[in-house]
């Protein structure tokens, strides 16, 4: 195994681009509370959900997905699970739903605290379990939902008849907040929010294809808490200098040869699926002992918006992984793997998220035939940790590593 | 060169002594795994079986869910990659091995020169897992070791699921309620785990020569089973449940020479 160099590390620079980023998360959850405190509504938003919408209205909204999250990691997804679990709701529906419904219920979780919603924004790209889940939330919180119905696509392009369905439905998002929270669109600051969240996404998609570099600048699981600002703050002007300032770094870390991976970087893989937030560490530790980084992911791709126009907005949201088909899926996947020369695919089979584990049973066999590289896969879950075995886990990064080596 | 290998399972020991990499020189096989006495009387057994001594060995390479936990070993490897290593040993010819161990089932398929490719494993559930077998055994009151007895004496196999063990448990106990002969529940049961496994293997490009390793392989109503489903002849050693063992001591004669 990969041996860590133990060295002192400097207390964090408030200026790096690490620092940066973590103030900009904690602020989504601060400033929304003192909007809420101000007595303005604050909304409740789904991940995938055009997020330019309420930034351009002003509006302050938090992300029950990230917080679900950020409970999981802090330790507490079991216990908001079983109190969603005691209300009726099945263990086979998605921890994040569980924990959000759990948390409306009990309005309070010091892992991760958020304003209580005014109204929810709904977006079913990611998955159409988020539409049930916000349709509780609304009949237990007695608010309104904003929906937005993305299909499925099965083609590689987006449609116009796609478009304009879809298009209808964002205007038709902005009408239903003018008219709820009596904040106005304005198409001049929407260019400003486009043209921002452009700048951040180039910078955040600019800054995960430094892992091209061998060895990689960064590990990947810094990705997956960077993450955070994507999802949550793309469309802030401090999250596109904090973005640049992470992409300046990698390429700094490159030219000096070092990296935020630790060790030695002996084997290279791209992990499929969302981080198995409770075992962190576990899961984490488990690749690292072994000199393993994970230098790419499709999750954190995911959320690297670039688009011109409204229109070319919509199409974007369109496009999104979990709303397209399962050979343009790969082939995204694929090239991710071949431009990051990865050695190997870990899936990680996620109980909560039934369409994107069931996919990946085909995907990752096409993928790994395409790259030719070996593949193994996990057990876990998002945010439940009662789906997750230690053993299990490791033995399967330990085979995995260990047909890497005798393909060296 | 005398070289060692140990394999410590969720349910049993097992330990082989190798000369040279290339005789098994000593063997031995308990009862208790992880967290149990049986691994170091297992070691013990194994050597005075081979009649050599600690300081004879020059390499020790431990696998299994306790290889993590022996702390004599020189070498942890994955009992994916023992198996492999082991099943070729026996078999030359061997491309793809399931394993049925005490709590996971596993597919491995190899290269020509016996190098691992790939590999699938069972999801968490113990459907499909010595284990399934262990709990059925124990409703219908009989050892686990005479499944393939009572298998063979069947007339008409029981329908039992494959979907979860506390599922086909209570499915036995109605179908025993109800007057099924136990060897026609028995072959059932031998189906079911057959069913889900082939399941898993064919999701591996199954290429012969197929064998099978792990305790499980021990029983023919299983082994045929699964023969019929995945299409192929399964082979079978008596030193199946020393695969992984014989693989780790490989392992380690083959570390040591690289290191020499």
């Amino acid at each position: 195994m990969a041996e860590e160099v133990k060295k002192q590390r400097p207390p964090l620079d408030p200026n790096s681009a690490k620092a940066r980023l973590g103030r900009i998360a904690a602020e989504a959850y601060s400033s929304a509370q003192a909007a809420k405190e101000r007595g303005e509504m604050v909304g409740w938003c789904s991940s995938n959900f055009p997020v330019e919408i309420p930034e351009t209205l002003g509006l302050a909204v938090v992300y029950p997905e990230n917080q679900a999250a950020g409970i999981a990691a802090r330790g507490a997804g079991e216990r908001m699970c079983e109190i969603s679990e005691s209300e009726g709701y099945s263990n086979d529906i998605c921890a994040y739903a569980r924990i959000s419904l759990a948390y409306a219920k009990v309005k309070s979780a010091p892992e991760q605290d958020m304003p209580q919603p005014d109204f929810l924004l709904c977006c079913n790209n990611i998955c159409n379990c988020m539409i049930k889940w916000y349709e509780n939330l609304s009949r237990e919180l007695h608010i309104p939902m904003i929906m937005i119905d993305i299909p499925f696509n099965p083609d590689y392009e987006v449609s116009d008849d796609e478009l304009a369905y879809v298009r209808a439905q964002f205007r038709e998002a902005i009408r239903q907040l003018e008219e709820l929270t009596g904040k106005k669109w304005s198409e001049e600051k929407y260019k400003e929010v486009m043209e921002i969240s452009g700048r951040t996404s180039r910078a955040w998609l600019a800054a995960t294809s430094c892992a091209r570099y061998e060895p990689s600048p960064f590990n990947g699981f810094d990705l997956l808490n960077h993450m955070a600002v994507m999802v949550t703050a793309r469309g802030k002007i401090e999250a596109a200098e904090a973005m640049e300032k992470l992409l300046a770094e990698y390429e700094e870390n490159h030219e000096k040869g070092v990296s935020t991976f630790r060790v030695e970087e002996k084997y290279r893989i791209m992990f499929e699926g969302i981080a198995c937030w409770p075992w962190l560490r576990v899961t984490s530790t488990g690749l690292k002992s072994r000199g393993i980084n994970m230098v790419t992911t499709i999750y954190a791709d995911a959320f690297g918006f670039i688009y011109e126009d409204f229109d070319d907005m919509c199409r974007a949201y369109c496009k999104v992984p979990n709303a397209i088909n399962l050979e343009y899926s790969r082939d995204k996947r694929i090239k991710l793997c071949k431009a990051n020369k990865v050695e190997g695919l870990l899936v990680h089979t996620n109980r909560s998220c039934k369409l994107w584990s069931g996919f990946m049973y085909e995907m990752s066999r096409q993928i790994g035939e395409a790259c030719d590289i070996p593949v193994a896969s996990f057990d876990g879950d998002q945010a439940d940790p009662r789906n997750f075995s230690e053993a299990q886990y490791d033995t399967r990064v330990q085979g995995l590593m260990e047909i890497m080596e005798a393909r060296k | 060169m005398y070289t060692f290998g140990i394999d410590i399972g969720s349910t049993t020991s097992k330990c082989v002594v190798m000369k040279d990499g290339n005789q098994i020189a000593g063997k031995s096989l308990l009862t208790g795994g992880i967290g149990t006495r049986s691994p170091a009387e297992a070691v013990r057994l194994a050597m005075e079986d081979a009649h050599v001594q600690r300081e004879d060995l020059s390499a020790i390479a431990a696998t299994g869910y306790g290889r993590t936990r022996y702390e004599d070993a020189d070498y942890q490897v994955s009992e994916l990659s023992c198996h492999g290593l082991g099943a070729f040993f026996i078999f030359p010819g061997v491309r793809t091995i399931i394993d049925i161990g005490g709590q996971d089932a596993k597919v491995i398929s190899l290269d020509d020169r016996g190098r691992m490719k790939n590999f699938l494993m069972n999801d968490k559930c113990a459907a499909g897992t010595g284990r399934f077998l262990d709990v059925m055994a124990n409703i219908l009151a009989i050892p686990v070791g005479e499944l393939e007895t009572y298998s063979a004496q069947a007339k008409e196999p029981a329908r039992i699921s494959s979907t979860c063990t506390v599922f086909a448990e209570s499915e036995v106990i109605s179908q025993l309620a109800g007057g099924i002969e136990i060897p026609d529940l028995v072959a059932g049961i031998c189906q079911s785990v057959a069913g889900r496994v082939s399941a898993l293997a064919k999701r591996i490009s199954i290429v012969p020569e197929v064998c099978m390793s792990g305790g499980v392989a021990q029983n023919a109503g299983v082994r045929d089973a699964l023969s019929e489903k995945i299409g192929h002849s399964i082979l079978f050693s008596p030193y199946a449940q020393l695969f992984g063992a014989i693989g780790a001591a490989i392992y380690a004669y083959d570390k040591k020479i690289k290191e020499q």
